[in-house]
């Protein structure tokens, strides 16, 4: 609390990002240890998270106060106006301070507490059981086991403790191979593709410079491709362009020999490496940021970012990848130079293409916790969760999700998750309000002992899970269904609804996912309904067999009342469920969010901040 | 002239079939008057007819002496056949070539079909002007049905009927029509129910350099205003456009005659620069060995979502004038053939609900394109793999649809018809069995009899099994107007035509499936819920009844 000098300043405007004629919001602003809060005039509630904030500014005075703007890593971007430059001043280093922790323990995580005992707590974080996992895939196998060689992190620090090699892979070639890849990350078991045979493993760059050769590593490679009995030859797939590996040499990194290693195909891919990746998306947002953007200045952003391109190269890679085990029962090794960013990516999207199990709720989470947090995919300095070195933050893990989305797009019935759970991921991956994420490694993660301060996000997630379902959702017969995706470049689309999640006024104003998705729940209810209507019906008809058996004689007085009775049933008939209505309701749409015309404010009325029913517009949400 | 005349060699056998998506089909080749045939005489394999206007060009190649020939159609697609003997492969080219060029339209296919269904209600009578005034004119007495163009002397391009201020003589109507551009006056659009303003279309004035005036239309147009209210011109062009335009004769309304009106110009492109954008963007959608980079600048340099924001601003911003202002608008550019309707068209759909069902929105192509004088024959004879530089076509009438397609993806429960139902339409036309589309306006469509001797789209459209294509699952009726955001972030590319033959859609379809099964098993559910309380009702009350006697 130390670093909050002014906790509420009033009168302060709120502006719209793309309005050309400086429409605003005036309400209050509050300042929390954790949030950021602004209340409307309507009494409209924004948060933001303090861990949120990728940037804060501060612009020049102008005659109506002083500006401030917060970028946020879950790319929403406020436009405040304080009218006094002091409160401004004040905001702007509280929030500089608040944003950029020093230490772990300052997190949120760490002061975060749900509804939650213990013991909930505990089984938590036993939700996701890697252990469990790889037994699903059929390891331990005849020809894959447990290693304990990194047991107690002696061999590689970021790689987890639980590590699966071939049972050929001996302690010595496990040793050997790691004093020979890049951070001691020596090939591992990453997936295995029980009908194929056929293993996707990982590692880091080889430490091969111009010509140096390692015995154990050659020998690690030659165990994992006589692990795969359908397919002698392995790929091993280096996730970066080819003149990165080379320029790598010279630092006595590199890539592998081919005439060193016997059996191998050795294919470059071409995914560009963390720093190009971050200032693309710089580019992109600054692009879409514009006001009044025109058409071809957004589509010669779209392009100049590269953004769309890196997509689909990451993708690309993995269909490479899933191909070789399908067609050619190849068992693939995959690397980038420390192979926690691009070989996380490539080797999640091959896993999720291949095992339809990732396509489940559950199984996206168990693929994240395995490919991603227990591989050592940095998120904690990629996500910039400290202050910290500005060059290590990079979109890796959003380009990850960015995929699985454009996946969700040509196969909209292949994925038992829908966008929301996507984009709710990718909300807590930077909130810094679970545990999951933070640090760089598990060891850093067990010596943070975020299993007992903190609470894991996946629970959180299962409880909601019926905001998370594709209503479309057709789950598939076999385990192994493969996608192959269509990559021809006009399959890729700009994603809107991450980039833009909360510039509301771009969205379709009536979602057709989310109707279907009422009207599924809709549906589960009048099953129900219908259940108990005909139990009822059932239990009434017997009761009345009983009474008319009781009551024959009573009967012949009664012969002609049934006439009566429809007038008094068909009243009934009204209402179904009070949720009918609710499906269809019409989210906004005014004319004044879209911009039509330089002339608007020409124009003598002001528009109201809520339209009315009459105006065209039922109900504003955000 | 015979179409014998023009067939050289009526068939061929062993000729191979390359479509998208489809295995090759070895089969026969048939050439008659007005279709393609190919059919493998496999009971169970699709035939394929495609008509001979449908062919927007075609390509011949040899390989020794098996001969290709590459059609390419008005709807985008793309097919190959692979003809034995360069002889029958060079007649058959130079015949499809003939035919699907045909100059006089009483030898299109229309004037030869006989339809196999049986007409429950004519298309050509559904959208009668009269029936349409009626639809207001129980609202207000300001507007009446002028028949002086009734033999197309006044106007050619205008119908016999339109609707003009009540306070108007069809003398003045005639002064006025020698004012503005082809006697396009100004007659009325739309009839916006809610405020009583209006929105009416026209041409250019013909005020020249020297600033001609003309009483009447000044009279004719301030007709239209609320006393002591403003209007809005919305000249389609920009000024520099439109003031260039006066060395030709033509013009804008000078502020000083028409002191009541604001002017406000925007720039819809028109003629060669729409059709070179649709030729790019079809070429850049074609071509499947683009990286991404050159495929966005492709899709970028074509201009085509470019053309869509603007006429959608455009016509966002006629709404916004009348709904939001209470202001009437005037809509012109240069012959208010073509910019103006797909102004005025589109602004109809964001205001008026009617104009989103399916018989609206016929109501609309029929009354604000057919009837207002679009000329369909010039400007759909070709699409977008012409080779001519002609200057009169033009996709004007597909980007309207397009951006209708645009609105229905922001409002997808607002409309009642799909996007199968614009792709119809866009499909008629440019080439169709159906008359509905021939001709430039109403006068050259009376000339050809097409009532008589053609059957409307709408004929057939409108029948019951037919239209449940066309209708939209999730449709609601919504009377609100409907407000499409504008941002190159909220505007796509038309996938289900442009992209229609470069990639299958079967997840997509299969996907489509599903939702409207969710749909229909609620439709049941609710059914059987209402039938199980009333059951239940019935019960309870037989039980009272019994229970007290």
């Amino acid at each position: 609390m130390e670093h909050i000098r002014t906790t509420k300043v009033e009168q302060v405007k709120l502006l719209d990002r793309f309005s050309t004629s400086n429409k605003s919001l005036t309400g209050t602003l509050y300042l929390t240890a954790t949030h950021l809060l602004f209340i409307d005039s309507l009494q409209k509630e924004t948060w933001i998270l303090h861990h949120h904030i990728a940037a804060v500014e501060k612009l020049a005075l102008t005659t109506s106060g002083c500006p401030l703007v917060i970028q946020c890593k879950n790319f929403r971007i406020v436009h405040f106006i304080v009218p006094r430059e002091r409160d401004c001043h004040d905001i702007y280093n509280s929030l500089l301070q608040l944003s950029r922790q020093a230490k772990y323990e300052d997190l949120y995580a760490f002061s975060y507490n749900p509804k939650q005992n213990e013991s909930e707590r505990v089984q938590g974080w036993q939700l996701i059981d890697l252990t469990e996992e790889y037994r699903r895939m059929g390891i331990p196998s005849l020809s894959w086991q447990l290693s304990d060689a990194n047991r107690d992190y002696k061999i590689c620090e970021t790689y987890p403790r639980d590590l699966y090699v071939p049972k050929t892979a001996n302690k010595p070639i496990i040793v050997g191979s790691s004093k020979f890849r890049s951070k001691g990350r020596f090939p591992v078991l990453s997936y295995y593709h029980q009908d194929k045979e056929a293993a996707i493993c990982r590692c880091s760059q080889p430490l091969s410079g111009f010509s140096a050769r390692c015995l154990e590593d050659e020998h690690m490679l030659q165990a994992i491709s006589k692990a795969n009995p359908s397919n002698r030859y392995m790929y091993v797939m280096d996730t970066r362009p080819k003149l990165n590996a080379m320029a790598n040499r010279a630092a006595g990194k590199g890539y592998e020999n081919e005439d060193n290693y016997s059996n191998i195909r050795f294919q470059f891919v071409g995914i560009e490496n963390i720093h190009v990746m971050r200032s693309s998306l710089q580019k992109l947002l600054e692009v879409n940021g514009t006001r009044a953007l025109s058409v071809n200045d957004f589509f010669s952003g779209l392009e100049s970012s590269g953004w769309l391109r890196h997509i689909k190269a990451v993708l690309d890679a993995a269909v490479f990848l899933a191909k070789a085990i399908v067609v050619e029962s190849a068992s693939v090794l995959v690397h980038c130079s420390d192979g926690w960013d691009r070989t996380s990516q490539v080797c999640s999207l091959g896993a999720l293409l291949l095992d339809s199990y990732y396509r489940t709720i559950k199984g996206f989470m168990v693929l994240i916790e395995k490919d991603w947090i227990s591989f050592g995919h940095k998120f904690s300095d990629r996500c910039g969760h400290l202050d910290g070195d500005p060059k290590e933050v990079s979109p890796v893990f959003t380009q990850f999700l960015e995929c699985v989305w454009h996946l969700t797009e040509q196969f909209p019935q292949a994925f038992e998750y829908n966008e929301v759970f996507l984009l709710q991921i990718h909300e807590h991956v930077h909130s810094c309000q679970f545990g999951n994420f933070l640090g760089n490694c598990q060891k850093e993660r067990e010596d943070l002992k975020l299993k007992e301060k903190t609470y894991s996000l996946w629970p959180f997630l299962l409880d909601d899970q019926e905001k998370y379902l594709n209503p479309l959702y057709c789950p598939s017969s076999q385990k192994f269904t493969v996608l192959e995706p269509n990559t021809v470049p006009f399959n890729f689309k700009f994603w809107r609804n991450m980039y833009h999640q909360f510039d509301r006024t771009m969205h379709p104003r009536q979602s057709v996912f989310k109707l279907i998705m009422n009207m599924n729940d809709q549906n589960k209810q009048l099953e129900k309904e219908i259940k108990e209507l005909e139990s009822k019906i059932k239990h009434q008809k017997n009761r009345q067999t009983d009474t008319v058996l009781n009551k024959e004689s009573l009967r012949s007085i009664h012969s002609d009342s049934p006439a009566l009775k429809p007038s008094l049933c068909f009243k009934k008939e009204q209402t179904l469920l009070p949720g009918n209505d609710a499906i269809r309701t019409i989210e906004g749409s005014n004319t004044a969010d879209n911009r039509y015309s330089e002339y608007a404010e020409e124009f003598s009325k002001t528009e109201p901040a809520v339209v009315s029913l009459e105006y065209g517009v039922a109900r504003m949400t955000c | 002239m015979e179409f014998a005349e023009l067939i050289k060699t009526p068939r061929v056998d062993n000729v191979v079939l390359h479509r998208p998506f489809y295995p090759a089909v070895e089969g026969t080749l048939c050439l008659t008057g007005h279709h393609l045939i190919l059919s493998s005489r496999q009971d169970n394999t699709e035939e394929l007819w495609l008509l001979h206007s449908n062919i927007d060009s075609i390509e011949k190649r040899f390989v020794g002496s098996l001969g290709t020939i590459i059609i390419k159609c008005k709807d985008l697609r793309i097919i190959q056949l692979d003809i034995p003997g360069m002889e029958e492969c060079l007649n058959i080219a130079s015949s499809i070539e003939a035919l699907s060029t045909l100059d006089s339209i009483t030898l299109m296919y229309p004037f030869f079909y006989r339809p196999m269904f049986e007409v429950v209600e004519d298309g050509w009578h559904m959208f009668l002007p009269e029936k349409e005034f009626e639809l207001f004119s129980s609202v207000t007495n300001e507007w009446r049905l002028s028949y002086v163009n009734k033999d197309f002397t006044v106007c050619p391009s205008y119908p016999p009927i339109v609707t003009v201020p009540n306070c108007i003589d069809d003398e003045a109507l005639k002064k006025v029509a020698t004012f503005r551009h082809g006697g396009r006056f100004p007659v009325l659009s739309y009839y916006h129910k809610k405020n009583g303003m209006v929105m009416i279309r026209s041409s250019q004035p013909l005020t020249g350099t020297n600033g001609r005036r003309c009483k009447e239309d000044e009279k004719l147009i301030n007709a239209t205003l609320r006393a002591g209210k403003r209007g809005y011109i919305i000249d389609t062009r920009s000024l520099n456009v439109a003031q260039q335009a006066r060395a030709k004769g033509g013009g804008f309304e000078q502020e000083a005659h028409y002191p009541q009106w604001r002017r406000i110009h925007k720039s819809i492109d028109r003629y060669h620069i729409l059709q070179e954008s649709l030729i790019k963007l079809v070429e850049a959608c074609n071509d499947q060995s683009h990286n991404m980079d050159r495929w966005l600048s492709k899709l970028e340099a074509s201009n085509w979502l470019t053309h869509i924001k603007e006429i959608l601003t455009t016509a966002c911003l006629a709404a916004q004038c009348i709904d939001r202002e209470g202001a009437s608008v005037l809509i012109h550019g240069t012959e208010g053939t073509d910019s103006t309707l797909q102004v005025t068209s589109l602004a109809q759909i964001i205001l008026e609900p009617k104009c989103r069902t399916i018989r609206g929105f016929e109501a609309l192509v029929e009354r604000e394109w057919l009837q207002a004088g679009h000329p369909f024959q010039q400007r759909c004879a070709q699409s977008a793999y012409s080779n001519s530089k002609q200057k009169w076509e033009a996709p004007v009438f597909f980007l309207f649809l397009d951006c209708v397609w645009q609105i229905l993806r922001q409002f997808p429960c607002s409309f009642e018809f799909n996007e199968h139902f614009l792709i119809l339409l866009f499909e008629h036309s440019y080439a169709s069995q159906f008359g509905t589309f021939l001709g430039n306006n109403e006068s050259e469509r009376c000339k050809l009899k097409l009532q008589q001797k053609t059957m409307s789209l709408w004929s057939w459209v409108n029948q019951p099994s037919e239209l449940s294509k066309f209708i939209n699952p999730l449709f609601e009726a919504n009377s609100l107007v409907i407000w499409p955001s504008v941002a190159p972030q909220s505007l796509q590319l038309w996938e289900g035509v442009f992209l229609r033959w470069n990639r299958s859609s079967k997840y997509l379809d299969e996907a489509y499936e599903e939702m409207i099964n969710i749909i229909e098993y609620n439709k049941e559910l609710q059914a059987k819920v209402n039938t199980l309380r009333r059951q239940l009702a019935e019960l309870e009350t037989e039980d009272g009844m019994q229970e007290s006697p």
